[in-house]
């Protein structure tokens, strides 16, 4: 099964749609909830990234028996300096970002202790594509 | 603890999704910090929280979080309280301090996260 969705660039009102939608369907699918918790956590804090950090993009899901893959890709200024970007703590968030209660620094480390699998390929001033992958068995 | 008791203790008021009145709370979490929220396991957890926005019921419907107290007097709005509703959110709003409403819930009984 394929999902795709549209993120738009600072809009708190609706982040966290497609994450919602997702866990959704894996509920319906019967997907064990430990799973489903890993797996939209990761999403969720892709999708807020994308929302919060970049000017919006595209979350494409792929489900099938045995994996879920998740792509977020976006336009944006990019992460000039990955290394840093997963250390926990350290956030660039704008005042606006904090104001909804984003910019703890956490979220690129929590993607990467909730997914199997996870690729980050960016380039500063083109944007970021977030790939995460979790097994079900 | 029930969700009513927890009400009860903090003088708060029910919004939201309607009280699960088998629902047994056994925990509780304080943080305005959403990805925080989302590093720990929340089970039989509420989140104590002072940060009132869509963005809340969202982390908290990712966290798998059933019951939400609000403190400070904030407000939600119908936007907020319709994402609670979706996804079956019972919130709690106080006019408490987060601090007095973490003591209060301490003293009765409540486990902390960690
Ligand atoms: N999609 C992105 N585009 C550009 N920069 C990003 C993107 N995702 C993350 N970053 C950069 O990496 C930093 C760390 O991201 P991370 O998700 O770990 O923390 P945060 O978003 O700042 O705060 P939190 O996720 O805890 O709310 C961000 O502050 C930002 O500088
Ligand atoms: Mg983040």
């Amino acid at each position: 099964m394929h999902y795709t969705f549209n993120i738009e660039r600072g809009n708190f009102t609706d982040a966290g749609q497609a994450s919602s939608s997702v866990k959704r369907t894996l509920k319906q699918l019967g997907v064990d909830p430990a799973n489903i918790k890993r797996t939209v956590v990761a999403l969720f804090e892709a999708e807020i990234n994308a929302v919060a950090h970049a000017y919006g993009g595209t979350i494409d899901v792929d489900i099938d028996g045995e994996k879920i893959v998740m792509v977020v890709a976006d336009q944006g200024p990019g992460i000039p300096n990955l290394d840093l970007a997963m250390q926990e703590g350290w956030s660039t968030a704008s005042a606006k970002v904090r104001e909804m209660g984003y910019g703890a620094g956490m979220g690129l480390p929590n993607i990467k202790k909730n997914s199997d699998e996870l690729k980050i390929d960016t380039e500063v001033g083109v944007g970021t594509t977030v790939t995460m992958t979790v097994y079900l068995t | 603890m029930k969700v009513k008791e927890i009400a009860k203790l903090v003088d708060g008021e029910i919004v939201g999704a309607p009280v699960d009145e088998t629902y047994e709370v056994k925990k509780a979490f304080a943080s305005d910090l959403m990805s925080d929220v989302l590093r720990f396991h929340m089970d039989d957890t509420v989140l104590i929280t002072g940060l009132c926005n869509n963005q809340t019921m969202r982390t908290s419907e990712m966290a798998d979080l059933r019951v939400v107290l609000i403190g400070r007097d904030k407000q939600p709005d119908e936007d907020m309280l319709e994402l609670a509703e979706d996804a079956d959110i019972t919130i709690i709003k106080s006019k408490y301090s987060i601090f007095k409403l973490s003591g209060i819930l301490y003293a009765a009984g409540l486990e902390p996260l960690y």
